[in-house]
């Protein structure tokens, strides 16, 4: 057997290997380009665009992002889910680590109990969660008003103005923290045992371990949910929209980028400039992951 | 589908979840016990109060205490109610829900293991490129996908049928990525080269033998994707306006927007809310119950690398 023949053997191997591999990935990116890719280009091509009573649409270049740079509803809508991040994510994630490490950690009793415990939220649909809450926090017989009216002094407006945000931030963290801690979880379980050895023959304590040892060995589970919570919270709609139907006055049509937008598309058809909000949302997701992406990666190798 | 329960055969560290840590026994903390049950009040509060407001009606609601029994337990008349009210429409919602999220997490979950085993076990040009360009798209906000989709279903007249939910939830980019990982890992490529020299055909192989390795991820992605199809509440509230094809988020919503408008005087639609709501949960609470072993050895695999 001559070099050439097998090199020509394993070229054609190659080229089967690489056909069967396009057949398996082909179904998923066909239903991807359908469903992601083309309704993306679509929106990119309607953004451009201007409808008007007179005239019809005509090409607008980017006006309509010029525009949603300067509309102070959407500038509104972007610091008040930033605010949010700030204000939930942090205790979220906080805590969601604080449990998996407690869970991992082997002296807990129940700690069966308090996985599922904490982790059976997620499983609750976002509508009836913030309905729950919703009645919670009610007025009416929301049993934390019902307490303060026993003990004489006035419910706390968990509904109003100034608590509102807290209490969309309360339902999302209601909601999320147990997924958050499982996934937290799942990942300090893999750490290999070699590592825990070296700490003990330091003498390390468990705080120290966890410390030193188990939150950098699960960096990359962090940065995962740390990402999604950006994109969950620059993203927030079910909650606000299901409590402005509770609270109309507190909660208007743009309280968030993503309520704004469909109010424009779906109640006053200013679907090009819709487009063009949804789009600008995208790239402040986009940027904020990266932001924290290069924050991490330089933390890892420096 | 051959993902019988039999296959957890996986090169995994055994997530024997709960045991703890071989070698390592610690003395059990009763301070951290106690701090956790505090947490564990929290997350279960709100569904208890939706047991015990299960149990009352509307009128009960607002005269009796939230947390605890009063008055009648109309538990079941309750359920009766929401069954029966206008046309036992509920039952549909329930039976859409059911069928969307089903069709859904199942043809995502197809799609995600023959997609993630392809970027796995292929060498061909553009894997990691197009891998990646999936990955990202997990940041387009969902508004920027529901608006287009919803007037490109709308020329085609698929606005307002079930594939309006289903086929945007056949896409799960983190799905693919999960089976992908999962893939690297539990599939030994011996197994695949041995399957080869037996004469197998690439796709015999990935049904008769992948497919089995690959059931815990599998089971996974599957349970995941039909959390998220079973709550959406975004993409049916924008492509259905016909209620009959509502799923229970929609509808349950629908009817406490009418019960707010009415206030205390629409009677029993409130109590139609609360009860319907803790129907619609008790499937998916179920199923994560009880495929537990699964989806956590699942995840433990997709967490970690990256």
């Amino acid at each position: 057997m001559t070099t050439n023949t097998t090199a020509r053997r394993a070229r054609r191997a190659g080229a089967r290997q690489a056909a069967s591999g396009y057949m398996f990935v082909a179904p998923f990116m066909m239903v991807f380009v359908a469903m992601l890719v083309l309704p993306l280009l679509y929106a990119a091509y309607l953004s451009l665009f201007k409808e008007q009573l007179v005239g019809g649409t005509t090409f607008a270049g980017l006006d309509n992002y010029r525009r949603a740079l300067t509309d102070d509803q959407l500038v509104e809508g972007v610091v008040r889910v930033a605010t949010f991040f700030v204000l939930q994510v942090p205790v979220m994630l906080g805590l969601a680590l604080f449990f998996a490490l407690a869970l991992d950690s082997g002296v807990l009793r129940l700690s069966r109990l308090f996985r599922l415990g904490f982790f059976v939220p997620y499983a609750v649909p976002s509508v009836v969660a913030t309905l729950m809450w919703g009645y919670l926090y009610g007025p009416d017989f929301g049993p934390f008003a019902q307490l303060a009216d026993k003990l004489g002094f006035g419910a706390p407006k968990f509904l109003g103005d100034g608590l509102m945000l807290g209490s969309l931030a309360n339902v999302v963290t209601w909601e999320f923290t147990g997924y958050n801690m499982i996934i937290l979880y799942a990942a300090l379980r893999a750490i290999p045992a070699e590592l825990y050895e070296a700490a003990a023959v330091d003498g390390a304590g468990a705080w120290r371990t966890a410390w030193s040892v188990k939150i950098p060995a699960i960096r990359s589970a962090l940065m995962l949910t740390l990402i999604f919570s950006v994109i969950g919270s620059f993203q927030l709609f079910n909650e606000p929209n299901l409590l402005q139907r509770l609270a109309p006055n507190v909660i208007d049509s743009s309280y968030t980028p993503n309520l704004y937008a469909y109010s424009l598309a779906f109640t006053s058809q200013e679907l090009n400039y819709a487009a063009a909000v949804s789009f600008l949302l995208g790239l402040v997701i986009v940027v904020v992951s990266y932001a924290f992406l290069l924050v991490g990666n330089r933390r890892r190798t420096s | 589908m051959t993902t019988t329960a039999s296959a957890p055969a996986v090169r995994r560290p055994a997530t024997t979840v709960g045991s703890t840590r071989p070698g390592v026994r610690r003395r059990r903390s009763n301070v951290l016990t106690l701090g956790m049950l505090a947490f564990l009040v929290y997350f279960l509060l709100p569904l208890f109060w939706l047991l015990v407001a299960s149990t009352k009606t509307t009128s009960d609601l607002f005269n009796s205490f939230g947390l605890w029994l009063s008055g009648d337990f109309s538990l079941f008349s309750n359920i009766r109610d929401t069954l029966s009210y206008d046309g036992g429409v509920y039952g549909r919602w329930l039976l859409n829900t059911a069928v969307y999220a089903v069709a859904s997490a199942g043809g995502a979950a197809l799609l995600a293991a023959l997609g993630g085993y392809g970027f796995a076990k292929y060498r061909f040009r553009g894997n990691g490129a197009l891998f990646n360009t999936v990955l990202g798209a997990v940041m387009v906000p969902t508004t920027a996908l529901a608006i287009p989709t919803y007037l490109l279903f709308s020329k085609v007249g698929m606005v307002n049928t079930p594939w309006a939910i289903i086929l945007p939830s056949l896409v799960s980019p983190f799905g693919l990525y999960l089976m992908r990982v999962y893939a690297e890992g539990a599939v030994p490529d011996s197994l695949i080269e041995a399957a080869r020299i037996d004469g197998a055909g690439e796709f015999r192989i990935f049904w008769q033998v992948v497919l089995r390795l690959l059931a815990p991820g599998l089971v996974t992605v599957l349970l995941f994707t039909l959390v998220a199809t079973w709550n959406n509440y975004f993409l049916p509230l924008i492509m259905l306006n016909d209620p009959s094809l509502y799923p229970v988020t929609v509808g349950l919503a629908n009817w406490s927007s009418q019960a707010q408008a009415g206030g205390g005087s629409t009677g029993a639609l409130l109590s139609l809310v609360v009860t319907g709501s803790l129907l619609s949960v008790i499937p998916l609470i179920a199923a994560f119950l009880m495929l537990q072993r699964y989806w956590q050895s699942g995840l433990a695999t997709g967490g970690v690398k990256q």
